[in-house]
């Protein structure tokens, strides 16, 4: 481990995928306390990203270091290394159904972490508490709103003391009065300094927690820099129109 | 109507001649059902996420069995394979019968699993991938879990086939319930109570075998698993 170098840093990042290039040359640093967020049109290959990023999707091309170690993804131990480090939260929760929200939060405790039933089990429900779902842990998925789904998600990835976080547009799935919730745990996470990664389209949350926005268009990183600079009034950037327009969209469907 | 059936003959013939013949086939009936179970959900693994030549072997040993009659299966196995040349296996009529109905149900079996196995969300396997889990862990912690609960009515019914298909191992003179009616009549020529009664003893199976398989679905059921999953 080197002092000096980022927590995580992404370099060079391609990907092809049936002919058609979904990343192209994209690189993100993340250090300790960062809130990165992710913007763009649907298509631009932010989920895409992310997901190269713990290497679920091996890109073609490019680097992931970790605390300045470089992870080339070719031995299972060391996938599975980087992904307990790099913990991510989907956008559809993917929760395993057939499990109890403890359960669910204990799996990995017990399977790659190797503790056994009952310490897994405290440590998921400490977790659960953390999230607001103390009362939750018995249920299943099934029997859960969308939103405290989310939060046994956010958990279960919160278990494995990952270093970072990838958030992919973890509330683009809830009905809009449950937003809330998921937004405010996320608050929570970047107050107590969790470095994180968030493809979102909640430009307030953006704005207001952000310490860079990325905007991303067709497989590429077309700008980026902290919200004050592009989202200012008169910023003549691409981040703001898109945001402006997706501000549009989102009064307009709710006024019909 | 009732005057017909000799309840003396039933008692004293019909009922000891066929109870030894169900003592044989409840031992091959529950045996094939839980190996043939267990063949078929590892078979049926192998066939989703097994490696290429696995998936192949296991996807061309399945064609065989569907593909040819049970008993001409049965036959093979018990009249063919002392004949092969080097090998000469020389099977026990049960034991022959016995092996017939485990790779029959297992290769049905692993189809239900199969289609089970391909039904659950992708996401979550990313999801155990995203924690670390091996594949190993993932398919024997998450998939299967969930895949046996989604196959199961499709497992039971292929149970309730067994049970009726057992009745093919007399051929092989695996003498079971069918084979011990067949030789009781042709000691007393009289079919109407001799196979009524086996009729009803095949009912009595296949009842049971459906209470204990609704039995199961119940407790192993979750709250809302299977419902329309999103």
């Amino acid at each position: 481990m080197n002092a000096s170098s980022p927590l995580l840093q992404v370099r060079g990042v391609s990907k092809t995928l049936g002919g058609r290039a979904i990343l192209h040359d994209v690189s993100i640093t993340v250090d300790p306390g960062d809130l990165k967020v992710l913007i763009g049109p649907s298509g631009a290959g932010k989920s895409t990203f992310l997901q190269c990023i713990n290497r679920l999707i091996a890109p073609d091309e490019g680097e992931i270091l970790l605390n300045g170690m470089p992870i080339d993804g070719s031995s299972t131990a060391e996938l599975c290394r980087l992904r307990q480090e790099v913990g991510m939260i989907f956008q559809d929760f993917n929760l395993f159904d057939h499990l109890t929200a403890e359960a669910n939060v204990a799996l990995a405790l017990r399977k790659v972490r190797g503790l056994s039933s009952d310490n897994a089990g405290k440590r998921a429900r400490k977790e659960l508490e953390r999230v607001g779902l103390a009362s939750r842990a018995g249920l299943y998925p099934a029997q859960l709103s969308g939103g405290q789904k989310q939060r046994v998600a956010i958990a279960r990835a919160l278990a494995m003391e990952p270093k970072v976080l990838l958030l992919d547009e973890p509330t683009s799935a809830l009905d809009p009065e449950l937003v809330g919730e998921v937004l405010a745990v996320i608050r929570d996470l970047a107050a107590g300094g969790m470095p994180m990664i968030m493809a979102t389209h909640q430009m307030d949350f953006a704005r207001s927690l952000a310490t860079e926005i990325l905007f991303m268009e067709q497989g590429r990183i077309i700008e980026q820099g902290s919200p004050a600079d592009l989202l200012a009034t008169g910023a003549n950037t691409r981040t703001r129109d898109f945001c402006s327009r997706l501000i549009a969209s989102e009064s307009g469907k709710a006024g019909a | 109507m009732l005057e017909c059936i000799d309840f003396a003959f039933l008692a004293d013939r019909v009922i000891p001649a066929l109870n030894r013949g169900l003592d044989v086939s409840l031992r091959l009936i529950i045996p094939a059902a839980l190996i043939g179970g267990a063949l078929g959900v590892f078979t049926g693994v192998t066939r989703v996420f097994g490696p290429r030549w696995a998936r192949r072997l296991a996807d061309a040993a399945v064609a065989v069995i569907r593909g040819v009659p049970l008993t001409v299966q049965l036959m093979i196995l018990y009249f063919g394979l002392p004949n092969v040349p080097y090998l000469r296996i020389d099977l026990e009529p049960f034991t022959a019968a016995l092996a017939g109905f485990i790779f029959c149900t297992g290769a049905y079996q692993s189809e239900y699993v199969r289609g089970a196995l391909l039904s659950i969300r992708q996401g979550q396997i990313r999801a155990g991938q995203a924690l670390g889990m091996t594949k190993l862990q993932i398919i024997t912690s998450i998939v299967v879990p969930q895949a046996v609960r989604r196959a199961l009515p499709g497992c039971g019914n292929e149970v309730i086939y067994l049970i009726k298909y057992s009745s093919l191992a007399y051929i092989i003179t695996c003498i079971e319930l069918t084979g011990r009616a067949k030789t009781l009549i042709s000691q007393t020529y009289r079919p109407t109570e001799v196979y009524l009664t086996a009729a009803l003893y095949y009912l009595a199976m296949v009842t049971l075998a459906t209470w204990l398989l609704n039995w199961l679905e119940r407790k192993l059921a979750i709250p809302g698993f299977g419902k329309n999953n999103t």
